[in-house]
């Protein structure tokens, strides 16, 4: 007992607590939740995706987006979404949303991709919207060109999503997100339903090749090195300028505490 | 400097017989060793081991930093350009540059540690008082100083040959002239340039970057388009710079009919698509991080917000005028025109705008 009253008297027992409390409640939550979520829902192979999709919607979907999809207080119309959209938020892990907020965003998707396919096939019934791309669609972005696709990255993309593809802030606690993690499939499928604030680019105004040549440019940003060492982020001045005042400029006062303190 | 130095009892004798002898005049404004301080020995002072173990530790931080300019010398020829290494926080990168830098900064870091450490531990650390020195020279020096510069400007005769004197002077007066002449270089003063741009009736809308005529039904409500005049190539090819393609830089946004609240006039949009400049009224970055759904466009640079569905009115940020709007239409084959130019300047304000 008295070793224990010792170290909460230690200077950092506080902070190892804090860690401690944190730890225990985040992992509560997560099995709590993992619990309470449908993982995937069990449905017979004969049935076709439609019906598939119906019942996923039922059980996943309705709650916010109402029975059929006609929307609530607390999610969106789906009736003219299609597809597409609904491929992009439900295999990039947006919806089911966790919780409400300014942004919807990325995490561990909670539908396999079977399922996810199935739902856009039922939310597609509701209207027309776009169609999930196809196949030979979203592979033309490997013949496509990197620097072509720089200039339309750096005309329609970059100015939210940053020159390196990092992301940015938006308006009111939104943001445009990193596009590291984004396939080129969700990305095609975002440029063309333009998710949350995102406005939508249509394939008349920016055509397949361009969206092949800019899907390109983003696999290269994302598999080039940083020959330099540290990427701080790839955001720019504010993470470079923010490492010299604080690593370059503290070790300059260290040096100068230690120039000018007293010697025993 | 004879007895001042006794404070110090570790003072070498024999380097103070070694000083060479100063004259009376220069030894008043060297520092002299404080009185009334009480002066602290430090180990190395005192304990003769211990200074012979600090002058090991400076011997070898210098001798350290010899050896990271070798290494530098020899993984600047030995280490393969190519090589990469994965370094903890740092990601993978080149092993080369890795250790050029380390190397590098390591031999100069330590023999600045190595020049603290010696400064610190085994030159003298006398307290000293520095006086300042009297700003007024002596009256003989300056009696001395005025005497030299009238006999210069007798020998030189200055004052009796006026034409020398009037020619110089007339040489030092033109010599600013051509700094003057050079400043002509920042005009000509722009004379429509900044009120005008390349938009003008019936030219076609055309998307940045592909060039592509563009149809109102191909654009869905939420769409977003960067776009320049169809003339645009032309008119930067035939005036060799990029400013026209600065100025006529526009953005084509399609919101329901019934979400636009007002407009720079009547009719200016067409079925609710709408045309802005993309260029920012406070210092003129292109703009173009549109949130679709709150029809707010976002400036990068300093935040300036518009609201595209209530004439471009700037709602929060720096800026202080509105985004100008193009008035569009469509032409008889269904493709978006401009009905006419920019009705007022676009960009960043200057200082003959007006209002």
């Amino acid at each position: 007992m008295s070793a224990l009253y010792k170290f909460r008297r230690r200077r950092g027992a506080s902070v190892l607590v804090l860690f401690f409390a944190l730890a225990v409640v985040s992992l509560g939550y997560s099995g709590v939740n993992n619990l309470i979520t449908p993982a995937s829902a069990r449905i017979g192979s004969e049935e076709t995706l439609v019906t598939k999709g119906s019942a996923l919607f039922a059980e996943g979907c309705s709650s916010c987006h109402g029975l059929n999809g006609q929307g609530t207080s607390d999610g969106p119309n789906l009736s003219a979404v299609g597809a597409a959209a609904v491929h992009f938020q439900v295999s990039s892990g947006r919806m089911p949303m966790a919780a409400p907020g300014a942004q919807v965003m990325r995490k561990k998707p909670s539908y396999n991709e079977e399922e996810t396919i199935a739902l856009a096939a039922y939310v597609a019934t509701f209207g027309p919207g776009p169609a999930i791309p196809s196949e030979e669609q979203i592979n033309e972005w490997q013949n496509a060109s990197v620097s072509e696709g720089g200039e339309l990255f750096r005309t329609n993309c970059a100015q939210c999503h940053n020159f390196a593809g990092s992301g940015g802030a938006l308006t009111n606690g939104k943001y445009a997100p990193s596009l590291n993690l984004a396939t080129p499939q969700q990305i095609y499928e975002a440029m063309l339903t333009g998710p949350q604030s995102m406005p939508i680019f249509s394939d008349k105004t920016l055509t397949p090749e361009s969206k092949a040549a800019i899907i390109r440019y983003i696999q290269e940003l994302n598999k080039s090195e940083n020959p330099g060492g540290m990427d701080l982020g790839r955001v720019g001045p504010v993470t470079e300028g923010l490492f010299l005042w604080v690593i370059g400029i503290g070790v300059l006062i260290i040096f100068s505490i230690w120039i000018g303190a007293r010697v025993r | 400097m004879t007895n001042n130095f006794d404070i110090n009892n570790t003072f070498d004798p024999d380097q103070e017989k070694s000083t060479t002898p100063i004259s009376k005049e220069i030894e008043t404004s060297l520092p002299k060793p404080a009185t009334g301080i009480d002066h602290y020995l430090r180990r190395t002072d005192t304990d003769p081991k211990a200074a012979k173990r600090a002058e090991r530790q400076v011997a070898t931080l210098f001798g350290l930093s010899s050896c990271f300019t070798l290494v530098f010398v020899i993984s600047f020829v030995a280490i393969p350009r190519e090589k990469k290494v994965s370094v903890f926080a740092i990601g993978v990168t080149s092993l080369q540059n890795i250790v050029l830098g380390v190397s590098f900064g390591l031999a100069i870091l330590l023999i600045g540690i190595g020049a603290i450490h010696w400064a610190k531990k085994l030159m003298s650390d006398v307290e000293v008082v520095q006086e300042r020195k009297p700003i007024q020279p002596k009256a003989e020096v300056q009696a001395e100083a005025l005497e030299a510069f009238r006999v210069g400007a007798e020998e030189s005769g200055f004052g009796s040959r006026k034409l020398i004197r009037r020619s110089l002077l007339g040489a030092l007066a033109m010599f600013p002239l051509p700094f003057l002449i050079m400043l002509r270089d920042l005009g000509p003063a722009p004379k429509g340039e900044l009120r005008t741009t390349a938009w003008q009736e019936d030219l076609h809308i055309v998307t940045d970057i592909t060039y592509q005529k563009i149809r109102p039904e191909d654009i869905p409500v939420g769409n977003l388009i960067s776009a320049m005049p169809e003339n645009i190539l032309e008119i930067l090819e035939e005036q060799q710079n990029l400013n026209e393609r600065g100025k006529s830089a526009i953005l084509l946004v399609r919101m329901r009919p019934e979400d636009i609240k007002s407009q720079q006039g009547p009719d200016w949009d067409y079925q609710g698509i709408v045309a802005y400049s993309k260029i920012c009224t406070h210092v003129g970055c292109p703009i173009a991080l549109y949130e679709q759904r709150t029809h707010h466009l976002l400036c990068p640079c300093h935040q300036s917000t518009f609201d595209l569905a209530d004439s471009g009115q700037p709602i929060f940020g720096p800026a202080a005028r509105r985004l100008p709007q193009l008035a569009i239409t469509v032409d008889d084959e269904g493709y978006l025109i401009a009905r006419q130019g920019f009705q007022e300047p676009v960009g960043p304000s200057f200082w003959e705008r007006g209002a």
